[in-house]
């Protein structure tokens, strides 16, 4: 590409990408004063505090198990539909994708209406003369909420990888006497690492971020990273102390993507990016 | 052919319809108003709109913060905005209001003489109050074992994950403040640190921290106590006669929401017109109809039904209320809620 061909693209990656990260650093590193602002570790040193790396904490626990439940659910799922034991697997595909279409503000209010004590999956249990469940407000509604919008995320990389793996390899290893367990162990899951990768960190980061669904499903009780980062900004207008917060989660979601990229090894060329 | 037909014909509808669109555009002025969620009737802007052929940009926020730091951080503008007391103070102190020029709100004459000149703006310089109300508490009478009467209730083991509270740091702080028998405005580090504390006490009772969402909640009977203000009680009270609202008996907090036009408004005029246009008793009474909260404009509360003009939940007496007390701007202070808060909610 000629360098002129370029410039737009530099242009807009200073102004949206560099120039906000260099924002974000200085508001993290210093601390406003009389004067002015001086350099300072003052926001990362409360970060550490007990009570702030017990929210860190609780965004990764709740992060790792979206991104693994996921995992269980969405895998087969992309089997199913690139395998060729089920016709309208096209049909499958669909179902997937359309809850994207509406928006995601949208359908997370949906969940309120369905779990809530007087709810929808309430009505169904108490006409079944079956006791009430709490679910909206918990902990488990939060995770529910994470599956249910991330999981396109997951299927989808998982599924473009699987279906592109050559049907040969398959037979083959089924022609050298490989049983079902072996063919799939040693053969499928390997080819489709890189689709794994990519759903679990397409999984991963978005649930490691997320402020609404916490705030709407959690009922603001289970304070994540992004509800800290949001209330610090937003509400209690503490720039320097959200900025330190996002330059760890910046370096924590770095350290996973490197972490990543090792287990996805050198089959680069079937990666999704 | 008839399908091309139809086609051409829908094209040129659009772009007729479009030019109109622009061309409305381009001769009326715009005014931009930024209001609390849910607290307006709506069809009142459409009328201000006809009659003084204007448009009106309307964008919400859920609490003072918001509102605060969205003007600080500029990139947008408004032209009359709707703080509470304690944030207007904060903007007088940072300079960032207009004055208003009352003898072009010959409408303010409506208002109750002991809501103009609070502590807040004495010479009602920079505001004009909106609405006005306290904070207490609505349950569901139903759901509780007796009447409440009192802030403990909130920190009830009996109703635990029942309760609902504001995720609003003022007002939530204020309830455990006044719990402990503190001034809602302390600035007392040891005071502030107690009342963090019996937040996380409470925090394992509490089902959700909310704001909008509460009166809903309360309405279909998803909890059994809230702390809330009294113009969300009175709308959910009006939804389902199973709630009641108090204003319990250790003291509350009575606040104002005010009209003001911030620092770089643009349409000046308008903004002056639209708070005219709201101090008329008949708008001011649809107004205070449709949100439920206290209008100060005296000429619209006379034409309210007999049961909410006089009903002293809604508009109790000012002079009669004991252990009541405004929300004062903290300054540097704030810090300190602002720290507790989050540590409140991360905890």
């Amino acid at each position: 590409m000629k360098r002129s061909t370029l410039f737009p693209y530099v242009v807009w990656m200073a102004l949206f990408i560099i120039v906000p990260m260099v924002l974000v650093l200085y508001y993290a590193f210093t601390v406003p004063t009389e004067s002015g602002a001086t350099w300072s570790l003052e926001n990362f040193a409360r970060f550490f505090e007990p009570i702030y790396l017990r929210v860190l904490w609780r965004s990764l626990r709740l992060a790792v198990i979206s991104t693994v439940i996921c995992l269980v659910i969405g895998y087969p799922a992309a089997m199913v539909m690139s395998g060729n034991a089920f016709e309208q697997k096209h049909v499958i595909l669909l179902l997937f994708v359309v809850p994207m279409w509406m928006n995601f503000l949208l359908r997370t209010y949906a969940w309120l209406t369905i779990l809530e004590r007087n709810g929808v999956i309430n009505v169904v249990l108490n006409s079944l003369n079956l006791p009430s469940l709490n679910i909206l407000y918990t902990e488990g509604a939060v995770v529910l909420g994470m599956v249910y919008n991330f999981l396109p995320f997951m299927v989808l990389p998982i599924y473009s990888v699987l279906s592109k793996i050559d049907r040969g390899v398959v037979e083959a290893a089924g022609d050298l006497g490989a049983n079902a367990f072996q063919v799939f162990a040693k053969v499928i899951f390997p080819l489709s690492l890189p689709g794994v990768v990519s759903g679990v960190t397409m999984v991963f980061m978005p649930a490691l971020t997320t402020f609404v669904i916490s705030r709407l499903l959690g009922g603001g009780q289970f304070t994540l990273i992004g509800n800290l980062i949001e209330q610090q900004f937003l509400v209690v207008g503490d720039w320097g102390f959200g900025s330190s917060i996002s330059v760890v989660m910046i370096v924590l979601i770095l350290l996973s993507m490197a972490i990543m990229s090792f287990f996805e090894g050198e089959e680069k060329d079937v990666a999704l990016w | 052919m008839a399908r091309k037909v139809t086609l051409t014909l829908c094209v040129l509808g659009l772009a007729a319809l479009s030019a109109l669109l622009t061309g409305c555009g381009q001769d009326r002025p715009t005014l931009y108003v930024y209001n609390w969620g849910d607290y307006i009737d709506e069809d009142i802007l459409e009328e201000f709109e006809k009659e003084f052929n204007m448009k009106v940009v309307y964008d919400t926020f859920s609490t003072n913060e918001d509102l605060y730091v969205k003007l600080k951080s500029g990139g947008s503008t408004y032209d009359v905005i709707f703080p509470s007391d304690y944030m207007l103070t904060r903007m007088l102190n940072e300079n960032m209001l207009e004055k208003i020029d009352l003898s072009k709100i010959p409408n303010h004459r409506h208002i109750d003489e002991s809501l103009m000149g609070t502590v807040y703006d004495p010479d009602n310089e920079y505001s004009l109050p909106y609405m006005w109300g306290t904070i207490g508490i609505l349950y569901n009478t139903t759901m509780v074992a007796e009447p409440v009467d009192s802030w403990d209730a909130l920190w009830d083991p009996r109703y635990a994950k029942e309760i609902l509270m504001l995720d609003s740091q003022r007002d939530s702080m204020a309830a455990a403040l006044i719990k402990l028998g503190y001034s809602i405005n302390t600035l007392d580090k040891q005071e502030l640190a107690e009342a963090g504390e019996l937040l996380k006490q409470q925090k394992p009772l509490v089902l959700a921290y909310v704001v909008d969402e509460g009166k809903d909640k309360m309405v279909s009977g998803e909890a059994a106590l809230a702390l809330t203000w009294s113009g969300e009680a009175m709308y959910a009270i009006s939804e389902n006669d199973d709630l009641a609202y108090v204003i319990p008996k250790e003291g509350t907090n009575v606040w104002f929401d005010v009209m003001a036009i911030p620092k770089g408004a643009k349409n000046l005029e308008g903004a002056l017109q639209f708070m005219d246009f709201l101090n008329r008793p008949e708008i001011a009474l649809r107004n205070a109809d449709y949100i439920g909260y206290a209008t100060p404009n005296l000429a619209a509360r006379a034409m309210l039904p007999e049961e909410i003009r006089d009903d002293p939940q809604a508009y109790p007496n000012l002079d009669a209320l004991e252990n009541a007390e405004f929300f004062v701007h903290l300054g540097d202070t704030l810090k300190d809620y602002d720290r507790i808060w989050t540590e409140v909610k991360a905890h």
